[in-house]
């Protein structure tokens, strides 16, 4: 027997070993769980790193109330397979309190407004860390993030004043009032998800598969009709052969035409692929630093 | 605004590398490398190259990094931007942080940990070098080897990187002349002697024109060796990892707690080095206890064996009291054990190390309280030179300590294991991590 492991499962016994030392040094962790790909295999990583016991970490879902349906119906039947605990932050609940103003025009999001949702779960439930399947490879910003990233009371990231990581070993420790948020897959690349997602042959949420939808163009994004999205007099919705490659809020996820049927359709595709996964994302083409600058307010 | 046929000249075309079979991705390795070194150096431009011709960097990306070039008035595409992530960094044109980059071929994942190269940068070199398996160490080949080559070179082996690419830059512009690179491989040479790392390679290449980065030189035809990206995709890594001495540091008891497995008590951990079996005889550190492997598993499947770095849940035999911090290793192979701690230490704060200051500790899975006892020389990170005079260590210094522990560590020597002998130093106030330290047998 040859003692190497290949690339997959090398990053899958990092992951296993933050999950883990997650469990093992804060209190009450979470995991934030958005129906996405990353959280997807953050959340089956923690099944693998804690069997046969449960896994030690609620399901927190920062609801924008703009799903898609097939996200939810996801959500749901994962946390009965898994026989895990799903906790629900409401951006429309922080609307209805007016924690937050609700975006007006027709590039509205509820992203932004996210932020706020989360950091008043996080105070709700008391969690003194909160893990998410946020990866380097994906932004300018992530790829400067560590694995333990330290947050003030008020969850802003400092990304100038970070604590150094080394080795293996992770700094957990805090002051009463501050969190963490935790990246088990920091190393991972889209391409690795897919592999990964593919040999250990986990079932995946229907939008990441080639299927027909009415979908209309906006900005060079083409994005899936809806009742949360008020559409300008001159854009017209039409049916064509997409998939999504990453899945978040409905109003700025947008689609590519794919045939990708299946996980190894998926994996050549991703391969090929020209673009990186955000590039469809409206929430990024804010600005420059628009990751950074919500980061730094307390965004995940 | 500038010409974009212009801009387009800048990036030569995707190197082709073949295309990702569907399974081949199953074999492939996982090597991480460290760059350290300032924008003049080339660094950004030889990451630029192996990402571009690697085919890592995306249209959208290179469009976000065209278009910032083309706002700020330059006339080329800024090749660094790729490898600036921070507002800050951006702004001031420099590296602040350690940044971490991805790129794949067929035969192996790459992480780059690229680090800033300025002194006042040490920690984060440190950083990145912690978990590497290769430094590359850029030498401009105009100015042959500098205070900062040395620099780099002495944090890699001090860090016990396994292996060193010395890749003579900007040969272009010394007319790729074979004396020029025969005189720098000589110097640096002469310089390693005194270095830990065994395996240095030596590589003449163009990061600008990507000469022996992706592609073999035709302007250097008396370089008879391989080019950078066949060094890293064929470099042998498989011993880097110690796969000797068994050594398991316990990260978390997993108990059920349910009616099918009532009586379950498994230790989880990642396996810091060697082979663990079925049926192995073990002993518990710290408290000498032994035992016999019952099983091993993952995900509830059980594996006859599992080695480092593999994270798996190990049960016993016997019904001992094990928790987070415990270690089991083979019988008649343990490790080291005490309160008297000798270590070379990285100083990471603005406040210089306190003799007998009080710090937390973090060893493996072990938390324990440190006092300083003793400061027994700085090392000036450019010469190797001990300073034993009054030393003092501050921000970015290196030098050697002695300290006495809460608890006994149990532990080997750096140079032997970089799991088990190294450790942190942590803030007791402000809970920052202050030192990272390496243990001396």
């Amino acid at each position: 027997m040859s003692y190497t492991l290949n690339h997959l499962k090398t990053l899958e016994a990092e992951s296993i070993f933050i999950l883990r030392e997650v469990a093992a040094q804060f209190q009450n962790p979470a995991i934030l769980f958005s129906g996405g790909k990353d959280s997807i295999l953050v959340t089956y990583l923690a099944k693998k790193a804690f069997y046969p016991a449960a896994i030690p970490f609620p399901l927190v879902h920062v609801d924008t109330g703009h799903n898609f349906q097939e996200t939810l119906d996801y959500r749901d039947s994962l946390v009965k397979k898994l026989g895990v605990k799903l906790l629900i932050g409401s951006v429309q609940e922080s609307i209805d309190n007016s924690r937050v103003a609700e975006e007006k025009g027709y590039n509205a999001s509820r992203i932004r407004l996210q932020t706020t949702t989360l950091l008043d779960t996080i105070e709700r439930y008391k969690f003194d860390c909160c893990m998410g399947g946020a990866r380097r490879d994906e932004e300018k910003a992530r790829a400067k993030e560590r694995f333990f990233s330290h947050r003030d009371e008020f969850g802003q990231w400092d990304p100038k004043n970070q604590r150094p990581e080394l080795w293996n070993l992770f700094n957990g420790r805090m002051h009463v009032g501050e969190n963490f948020r935790v990246f088990p897959i920091s190393n991972w690349t889209e391409l690795d998800v897919w592999q990964y997602l593919a040999m250990e042959k986990i079932e995946m949420p229907s939008l990441y598969f080639s299927h027909k939808r009415k979908v209309f163009n906006r900005d060079g994004t083409w994005l899936a009709e809806s009742p949360f999205i008020p559409m300008k007099p001159n854009e017209k919705a039409e049916e064509q052969v997409v998939r999504f490659r990453t899945i978040g809020d409905i109003t700025s996820t947008g689609a590519t035409f794919s045939t990708a049927s299946t996980l190894d359709d998926i994996i050549q595709e991703v391969a090929s692929s020209r673009t990186t996964e955000r590039g469809g994302r409206a929430d990024d083409k804010r600005s420059e630093s628009s990751m950074e600058d919500r980061k730094k307010e307390g965004y995940f | 605004m500038s010409d974009a046929k212009n801009i387009d000249k800048t990036i030569v075309p995707f190197g082709d590398l073949g295309a990702f079979d569907s399974k081949s991705y199953l074999n492939m390795e996982l090597l991480r490398f460290t760059t350290a070194g300032s924008v003049d150096d080339g660094k950004s431009t030889l990451i630029g190259r192996l990402l571009y011709d690697s085919k890592s960097i995306f249209e959208d990306q290179y469009e976000n990094i065209r278009a910032t070039s083309e706002r700020r008035g330059e006339t080329t595409v800024n090749l660094a931007l790729f490898t600036d992530g921070l507002k800050a960094e951006r702004e001031q044109g420099i590296t602040i942080d350690v940044a971490y980059r991805y790129f794949s071929t067929p035969k192996r994942k790459f992480i780059i940990a690229d680090t800033p190269g300025h002194i006042q940068y040490t920690r984060n070199m440190v950083t990145g070098a912690s978990t590497a398996n290769l430094a590359i160490i850029l030498v401009d080949a105009r100015q042959g080897i500098v205070e900062q080559t040395k620099r780099h070179s002495i944090i890699a082996s001090l860090l016990g990187i396994p292996h060193i690419a010395v890749c003579v830059n900007k040969m272009d512009l010394v007319n790729y002349d074979e004396a020029v690179y025969n005189s720098i491989v000589a110097e640096y040479r002469e310089f390693a002697t005194r270095l830990k790392t065994r395996d240095i390679h030596f590589i003449p290449i163009s990061a600008l024109n990507g000469d022996n980065v992706v592609n073999r030189s035709d302007k250097m035809k008396w370089y008879e060796g391989v080019t950078l990206m066949y060094l890293l995709e064929n470099i042998h890594i498989a011993s880097d990892i110690n796969h000797i001495d068994m050594r398991f540091p316990v990260q978390y008891v997993v108990r059920p707690y349910s009616d099918e497995f009532h009586d379950y008590r498994g230790y989880a951990g990642r396996i810091a080095s060697g082979v663990i079996r079925k049926g192995d005889k073990v002993t518990v550190m710290p408290s000498g206890f032994s035992s016999k492997v019952k099983s091993i598993e993952l995900d509830g499947k059980e594996l006859e064996e599992a080695f480092a770095p593999l994270s798996v849940t190990i049960q016993l035999e016997d019904d001992i009291d094990i928790s987070r911090g415990d270690m089991l290793v083979r019988e008649g192979n343990v490790p080291k054990q005490s309160q008297d701690i000798e270590a070379m230490v990285c100083w990471m704060s603005d406040k210089p190390i306190q003799l007998n200051g009080k710090y937390f500790l973090k060893h493996t899975t072990k938390d324990a309280r440190a006092v300083v006892k003793e400061i027994k020389y700085k090392l000036d990170i450019n010469t190797q030179h001990r300073i034993t005079e009054n030393p003092s260590i501050g921000m970015n210094d290196v030098g050697r300590i002695s300290l006495r522990t809460t608890a006994p560590l149990i532990y080997d020597a750096y140079t032997k294991n970089r799991d088990t002998g190294s450790f942190i130093l942590i803030d007791e106030r402000t809970n920052v991590t202050v030192g990272a330290c390496m243990i001396i047998d």
